[in-house]
């Protein structure tokens, strides 16, 4: 039963189907499976060679006496100096774009510098920070010159989520403020702020455990590669972990490979907990302000 | 009774002037982007300003061999360039492939819980750091497609290019993803209704509406894969050259600036320059596939 | 079962999650008329003809019991392609959802899933199903631009003509011209009379001017269930039932 201009090719299309499906499915999970192959291969190289030797430890020429510690401080140094700076820089930014700015050239302009430098490579930024802080501003290749650099490079990220933390408060809570006759930084201050704040750390949260994965821009201000110190103040020479374990994969003998697998676990452990901190945070606080 | 109306006044005013200098450091914090803007042309102008004193910009542009670190130097970054390209073209290979079938799956097939436990995780390949991708390239990928390519040699595009590739895979499948949610269940209803069977709905009518927001993903991806620095120093060479395989060493752009960062090149020395040349070229690079991506987004764009 | 009867619902039930929306539908569609289906808000008459073309089954949770049968066949039987069905029941949309493409690859979808690759085979269908829906004469100098620059009654007429191109038998209309103007309101609802002498048309509306100007039958439904059955003239002017009537005054609704 049908009319003279039935379906002509109801079963290729349905081959068709099945074949696309299959190659969707296949897509994704081939996706999912080199996270876990990825994962897997570094646990697998790195959990022999992790121990609290190795965290406790300089590097050395010997693998057996190495260690991650110089590296770690030096990680930990930077990125504390680099919250110090991209968090209320980029909440300031972030406030002044959703509050104040009016609705001119200007604005559209920071606005547009902001989305483009969010796709600035980060080596550019080691380079920016080569020529700027490292020789002109004459900080050296500092733990200071290496948090300005990451500060720059953050920056754009923080802004980005915490405009959109501050473009979540309900406007009736503002307009209430002002109808009680409260100034602007008041109103800032006082209701706007408390609810964008969790949005916020999590957005700088989030943007810092960036941060402390990148190796291209503290290479690039040729933080040095072989640190058998912790640093102690911020004009101190420093590594961090990525290029400690760049430096390790480098090297000829095969056991610097295990070490290099026990660094990136150390690093991996640092950025779940950050990363979990973070979710933590904005769950919490999504459900109070309910 | 005038006391109590003069301090009300102070008062006003100095409330006043608070609020004008927390506007201005406020102000001051959002004009940094614009300073970090100026900043990076201002380092990678003026130093490669010394640079093109001592080479000329033809040579630059146009010469195939880049050596300044040897006898006789040749100051070509051509091959640099070369080297970026490929890799990029390699991970895109990969990436565009399985970022937009995902994408499709995760749009169009999965069910809403499914979805909501697949997104994040394929997210936590975006979060990986690329120092671990380098080891990941170096020491598990590269052995393994020597049983494929057995005249793959240890540093070569083609491992560099895959482990790229999967690294910006949630780049693309997450915003396609979007930009396909975002298409109106209408159309989908409409094709449906014709007796349009699932995945002539996703092909036919989901991803033609979706294009522009397809389209831009591939762009972030492409510009983040010319951007990326550990993998390619890490797995790709040190070798700058024109080549057509992808089993040979090469060099990028990114990598080469690497490579002479940890060097011993003198501050202010013609190595040392080459560092913002490079950096410069690689900015206008980056420029460039923003300003044509953005220009192809807009004429896909379809308004609904 | 009547003999002329082109769409037979048996016992047809239908609830999305724990929601009873349709419940026990009995009724007989006749062929080449107009058929008005009306009845106030949530009465269920969008879901009933959605149960005509299945498309029903698109929303999660969804579940239907009982039978359709068109011409003796149960739609709902598994033997049954439901992509066949929905070329032969076509649908049109309360608010017009052309595709964001041209006119022409518009009317064109439906052929060309439906396996007509020829050109020249293309165009003709294109001509015919514009013409059908009187939207030719206004469009067939520029059929590549793109269908969102017309406006909403040709948008509409559009969607016709886009059902009409796969060759259907049934055209199921949800509250068409309720985005419309007046003007683009009476094109269409000519163009349903028109329809009815080809195909069989069943419309839902809330307009009871509407049903009463443009259908041969008229459907009252009230909260899931058909109240009254019958042609339009008699349903209107002697009500069987007291609830229609209330609804005919304007009592509720």
């Amino acid at each position: 039963m049908g009319s003279p201009r039935s379906s002509r090719n109801g079963f290729l299309r349905q081959i068709e189907g099945s074949v696309i499906y299959i190659l969707c499915l296949f897509a994704v999970v081939a996706s999912l499976v080199s996270l876990v192959v990825l994962l897997f291969d570094v646990i697998q190289d790195g959990i022999p060679w992790l121990d609290l030797q190795f965290v406790t430890s300089f590097p050395s020429r010997f693998p057996e006496q190495a260690g991650i510690l110089a590296a770690l401080w030096g990680s930990i140094w930077v990125v504390g100096i680099t919250a110090l700076f991209s968090f209320p820089v980029g909440v300031g930014a972030a406030i002044y774009l959703e509050e104040y700015a009016p609705q001119n050239w200007l604005t559209s302009f920071i606005r547009l510098n902001i989305s483009n430098l969010a796709g600035v490579p980060s080596i550019v930024y080691g380079i920016l920070g080569l020529g700027l802080f490292v020789q002109a501003l004459a900080l050296g290749r500092s733990i200071l010159a290496g948090a300005l650099v990451m500060t720059l490079l953050i920056l754009p990220v923080i802004i980005i989520a915490s405009e959109e933390a501050v473009r979540s408060v309900p406007r009736a809570y503002r307009e209430g403020a002002y109808a009680l006759g409260a100034t602007k930084w008041q109103v800032t201050r006082g209701v706007v702020m408390p609810q964008a704040f969790p949005g916020m750390l999590t957005g700088t949260i989030l943007a810092l455990s960036r941060a402390i994965g990148e190796a291209a821009p503290m290479i690039a201000i040729a933080a040095l590669v072989f640190v058998r110190f912790v640093p102690t103040g911020p004009l101190d020479r420093f590594t961090v972990m990525p290029i400690q374990i760049y430096n390790w994969v480098n090297l000829p003998q095969a056991e610097f490979r295990g070490l290099a697998a026990a660094g990136i676990l150390v690093l991996l452990i640092v950025l779940l907990g950050m990363n979990s901190i973070a979710i933590f945070i904005r769950n919490r606080y999504q459900k109070r302000a309910r | 009774m005038k006391k109590a109306a003069r301090t009300l006044a102070v008062r006003r005013r100095q409330q006043r002037l608070r609020e004008w200098i927390i506007e201005r450091l406020l102000f001051a914090s959002a004009i940094v982007s614009v300073f970090t803007t100026l900043a990076i042309l201002g380092v990678l102008l003026f130093e490669a300003v010394g640079f093109f004193q001592q080479v000329s910009i033809i040579e630059f542009f146009s010469e195939t061999r880049w050596t300044p670190l040897f006898e006789p130097q040749y100051f070509g970054v051509l091959p640099l360039v070369w080297g970026t390209v490929m890799v990029t073209i390699i991970s895109l290979v990969v990436a565009v492939p399985f970022g937009l079938g995902s994408a499709i799956f995760l749009s169009e097939y999965a069910p809403e819980r499914l979805r909501k436990v697949v997104k994040p995780i394929l997210e936590i390949l975006a979060g990986v750091p690329t120092v671990v991708y380098g080891y990941f390239a170096l020491t598990f990928v590269t052995p393994w497609l020597q049983n494929f390519f057995p005249q793959l040699i240890v540093f070569n595009a083609l491992s560099a290019g895959v482990v790229m590739g999967i690294m910006i895979i949630p780049m693309v499948s997450s915003l396609s993803e979007d930009a396909m949610l975002a298409v109106p269940q209408s159309f989908r209803e409409g094709a449906y209704a014709l007796g349009a069977r699932k995945h002539e709905v996703a092909l036919r009518i989901v991803v033609p509406s979706a294009l522009s927001g397809i389209i831009a993903s591939f762009v972030l991806a492409i510009s983040r894969a010319v951007g990326e620095t550990m993998i390619v120093s890490m797995a790709a060479g040190s070798t700058p050259k024109l080549t057509l395989s992808p089993f040979e060493s090469i060099q990028t752009m990114t990598g080469y600036i690497t490579q002479i960062s940890l060097g011993e090149a003198p501050f202010g020395s013609l190595e040392y320059s080459t560092i913002f040349s490079v950096g410069l070229a690689l900015f206008l690079m980056v420029l460039i596939i923003n300003l044509i991506g953005q220009w192809v987004a807009k004429r896909y764009w379809k308004r609904y | 079962m009547v003999s002329d009867v082109k769409i037979d619902v048996r016992n047809l039930s239908v609830w999305f999650g724990s929601n009873h929306v349709l419940k026990n539908i009995k009724i007989g569609f006749r062929p080449n008329a107009v058929t008005a289906v009306m009845g106030p808000s949530g009465c269920g008459k969008t879901t009933l003809i959605r149960a005509i073309n299945r498309l029903n089954e698109l929303i999660i949770g969804s579940r239907t019991t009982g039978e359709i049968y068109i011409d003796k066949e149960d739609i709902y039987s598994k033997e049954t392609s439901v992509f066949e069905l929905r070329r032969r029941v076509g649908m049109v949309f309360q608010k017009p959802n052309p595709f964001p493409i041209s006119i022409y690859d518009n009317v064109a979808f439906g052929p060309r899933i439906h396996g007509v690759s020829d050109d020249k085979e293309l165009q003709g269908i294109v001509e015919r199903s514009l013409k059908e829906a009187a939207l030719w004469d206004e469009v067939h100098d520029r059929l590549q631009d793109s269908a969102l620059d017309l406006s909403g009654g040709q948008q509409q007429r559009l969607i016709i003509a886009r059902a009409l191109s796969v060759d259907p038998e049934i055209i199921l209309m949800d509250e068409p011209c309720s985005a419309l103007d007046p003007m683009a309101t009476s094109k269409i609802e000519a163009l349903m009379r028109k329809l009815a002498e080809k195909y069989t048309v069943i419309i839902v509306t809330h307009n009871m001017q509407q049903a009463a100007r443009v259908s041969d039958y008229t459907v009252f439904m009230y909260v899931g269930e058909v109240v009254e059955y019958g042609i339009t003239k008699n349903v209107f002017e002697n009500p069987q039932n007291e609830l229609t009537e209330k609804y005919i005054t304007g009592e509720f609704g």
